[in-house]
């Protein structure tokens, strides 16, 4: 079978981690992965011990390995999961979700947003003729700062992992947008009515969370939601991934180096940047305007007939969710 | 060896005993991006795979 042993224990490996130059059992993987997120948590300051956490959850591998660590290292940590109606996909997403909350007794809340709001995703990018996660990121930034709020929570745990932030952070880099990389931190206190949000998978990788969940048994939802595929995000994902092929360590150290070096210069900038903030006239919560962007949204898009998601498809995507339909009923 | 690949799901047979990464150098999959399950057990880089396996290639990539 395979001959590389773990670093660690000398046991077989099932991993390759070629940024750490070595290879790890399943138990070593498991104690390397907790350990970087005991020092995301220890040196950003994330969580106390007795925090209230809760989770925002999708019911894909980084928001359930996130919650499974949390948990694993003694957290207080509940979950939150909010139905955005983007058919089959939600649908499954849901089930997992569902699933590992049960299989381990944890807390889980549920919003659907047709059932409570009145809309779903694919029907207000329809509506709005905007790209669905506009729609999409307002709508489960809003709801999780709410719940925290409203359910007494200190702090919302998103699954975050290094690739997205250094995806996010090439993104920025790409355009020097000042203002964005002044505010990509790993963690964001808590202000002016808003939670406390931190990011614990900072300085994990895509695939070792995947890995993660495979080692313990997780049943993740594996299949992309359609409205990503052929996005910029991925893109740039797989730039940088081409890059790490060829010199092992790059996104750790193009990402964790930034935080460490160039957040602290700046700091100051993002200060200066928060406007005026006053209570939305619906809601309550805080906003620049009268009413905050979600309840505008939910104005404008609410009530309307549900779209089919294939209808707010473009290009790659369409044709990508069209293939896969045909697959699976064939 | 029945390769089962994701998003889309697919499968596809490969004939002949070879390791995880000549596997995906072959397919032109990227090593960062990528896992390969063998019977719900991760199989490492320089795992050897035989022509009578079952493995699945799991993308690790996820753009939401
Ligand atoms: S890819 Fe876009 S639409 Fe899909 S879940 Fe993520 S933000 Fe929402
Ligand atoms: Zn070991
Ligand atoms: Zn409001």
């Amino acid at each position: 079978m395979s001959g590389s042993k773990c670093r660690v224990c000398k046991e077989p490996a099932i991993i390759d981690l070629p940024r750490h130059n070595a290879n790890f059992c399943a138990e070593h993987l498991l104690q390397l992965c907790r350990r970087q997120v005991e020092k995301a948590i220890k040196d950003h300051d994330m969580l106390a011990p007795d925090d209230r956490v809760l989770v925002a959850v999708s019911g894909g591998k980084d928001s359930l390995a996130v919650w499974d660590i949390l948990v694993d290292l003694g957290y207080h940590a509940d979950g939150l999961y909010v139905g955005l109606g983007i058919g089959e996909y939600s649908d499954t997403s849901y089930e997992h979700t569902q699933a590992f909350a049960a299989e381990r007794g944890l807390s889980l809340q549920v919003i659907d947003l047709r059932a409570e709001y009145g809309y779903d995703v694919p029907t207000a990018a329809k509506v709005t003729r905007r790209v669905p996660c506009s729609a999409c990121g307002l709508s489960k930034r809003h709801l999780f700062d709410r719940a925290a709020l409203d359910g007494g929570y200190d702090v919302v745990v998103t699954g975050h992992n290094l690739d997205d932030e250094a995806a996010v952070l090439f993104g920025n880099t790409l355009r020097w947008d000042v203002e964005y990389l002044s505010r990509q931190y790993p963690v964001l206190p808590a202000r002016h009515g808003f939670p406390k949000k931190v990011k614990p998978l900072m300085r994990l990788t895509e695939r070792e969370m995947a890995a993660w969940c495979i080692v313990r048994g997780i049943d993740y939802q594996v299949e992309e939601c359609p409205m990503a595929i052929g996005n910029k995000h991925l893109a740039y994902k797989d730039a940088l991934n081409a890059i790490e092929r060829q010199s092992p360590g790059s996104k750790a150290s193009f990402y964790l180096e930034f935080v460490d070096k160039m957040a602290p210069i700046l700091a100051d900038r993002s200060q200066a940047a928060t406007g005026d903030l006053h209570r939305c006239a619906i809601c309550g919560s805080p906003t620049t305007g009268d009413e905050c962007a979600f309840c505008r949204l939910r104005e404008r898009v609410g009530g309307h007939d549900p779209v089919p998601v294939e209808l707010v498809l473009h290009g790659k995507a369409r044709r990508a969710y069209l293939a896969g339909r045909q697959g699976a009923e064939g | 060896m029945l390769v089962r690949l994701r998003q889309p799901k697919r499968e596809v047979t490969i004939d002949g005993a070879r390791t995880v990464n000549q596997l995906l150098d072959e397919l032109d999959m990227n090593r960062e991006s990528f896992l390969v399950i063998r019977n719900g057990t991760l199989v490492p880089g320089d795992g050897r795979l035989d022509d009578d396996d079952t493995i699945e290639i799991r993308p690790v990539v996820s753009g939401g």
